[in-house]
């Protein structure tokens, strides 16, 4: 068993899955929006500005924003803890390793807040 | 004349590793890398590699051929140097020791932290523990692997990570005894197996399906594992 407190939810199994169920509402969203974008008739400020009216389009694009701050968290701490180790950089790997993981963390809780923002907003 | 390339180093006089040529008549021979070797270590009894049984079955001459991970007693020429070149490294990733030869704790390590042996706490019967034949083939493409390490050090996420990550033939004999109906500790198995490094950072990109010279599937394997855990916790 090798310890981690910095991966998504603790456990390998959990970050697996969310990583999975994550990709999949991207992919329905990003089908969703480019479909809408393509296929409706004289699309413009107006039709668009009606769909994001509707709530369930809003609830829709806040889970696709969260799917990607997981997806994006669980993917990137892979990377990170793939290049950015001590046995490859030496002790100071931890300390830049904590500071990554704090930047993405900040970009995460930045993006979350202003897209509530921007849903909600308009 | 087969032109061969030859990755050469040892740490009491080498401050670097290098490549070395070497060229030899094979005579038109579809000769196995290993015979080619051997020739050449009569050439230069310098040359330093691990081999022993000289077909396939112990493991001992996994190298790295042409750029491609196997066992040098199994791979003709005809394949492993078909324009006439052959090029020979150690197994990507561990540390050499001296010329073809690797350290394998690393990967001996993780394959000790699986406990690759049955475990079972009912008292023995009196003649074997049996299998139903169905119980035994789940145990076909797991038993046959000959820890050459092939697989392991073609592996990114173990170049990476081979302190955390078990890599592909540890996890491969993980699966060996988790499927073994006469093993008893499937669930602290399981439970041992459910960090993010010791399976999870197998990304599926299969390269060890691709080396394996026993033609054996880890990435099936794991995720066998992955359902299995799967099935324990949802």
């Amino acid at each position: 068993m090798v310890t981690a407190i910095t991966n998504f939810g603790r456990s390998g199994l959990y970050d697996w899955l969310i990583q999975r169920i994550s990709a999949v509402i991207l992919l329905a969203y990003t089908l969703f929006i480019v479909g809408f974008i393509f296929f409706s008739k004289d699309f413009g400020y107006v039709s668009w500005s009606a769909l994001f009216d509707q709530f369930w389009v809003r609830l829709f694009s806040l889970i696709a924003l969260l799917s990607t701050v997981a997806h994006a968290w669980i993917g990137l701490w892979s990377v990170i803890t793939d290049y950015l180790t001590n046995r490859m950089l030496g002790t100071k790997a931890t300390l830049l390793r904590i500071l990554t993981q704090t930047l993405l963390g900040a970009v995460a809780l930045v993006y979350t807040v202003w897209g509530i923002e921007i849903l909600w907003g308009i | 004349m087969l032109k061969i390339s030859i990755y050469r180093y040892n740490p009491d006089t080498d401050s670097a590793p290098y490549m070395k040529d070497y060229e030899l008549d094979t005579k038109g021979k579809d000769l196995m890398v290993l015979d080619v070797l051997e020739q050449l270590k009569v050439q230069d009894p310098s040359l330093t590699f691990r081999r022993s049984c000289r077909e396939g079955v112990c493991g001992s001459d996994g190298m790295n051929i042409s750029g491609k991970n196997g066992l040098a007693c199994i791979m003709p020429l005809s394949q492993a140097a078909p324009r006439g070149k052959l090029v020979l490294r150690p197994l990507p990733g561990l540390p050499v020791v001296r010329d073809l030869v690797v350290d394998m704790e690393q990967f001996y390590s993780q394959y000790k932290k699986i406990e690759p042996y049955l475990q079972n706490d009912t008292p023995a019967p009196a003649i074997e523990r049996l299998q139903s034949p169905e119980e035994r083939a789940k145990l076909d493409g797991l038993y046959e692997c000959i820890l050459c390490a092939c697989c392991s050090t073609a592996c990114p996420s173990f170049w990476w990570n081979p302190d955390k990550f078990i890599g592909p033939a540890g996890l491969l004999q993980a699966y060996r005894f988790l499927a073994d109906s006469r093993d008893e500790a499937t669930d602290e198995r399981l439970g041992k197996l459910d960090d993010p490094f010791s399976v999870f950072r197998c990304h599926g990109i299969q390269n060890c399906v691709s080396v394996c010279p026993k033609g054996l599937n880890p990435t099936r394997a794991i995720g066998h594992i992955r359902n299995m855990l799967l099935a324990r916790a949802v």
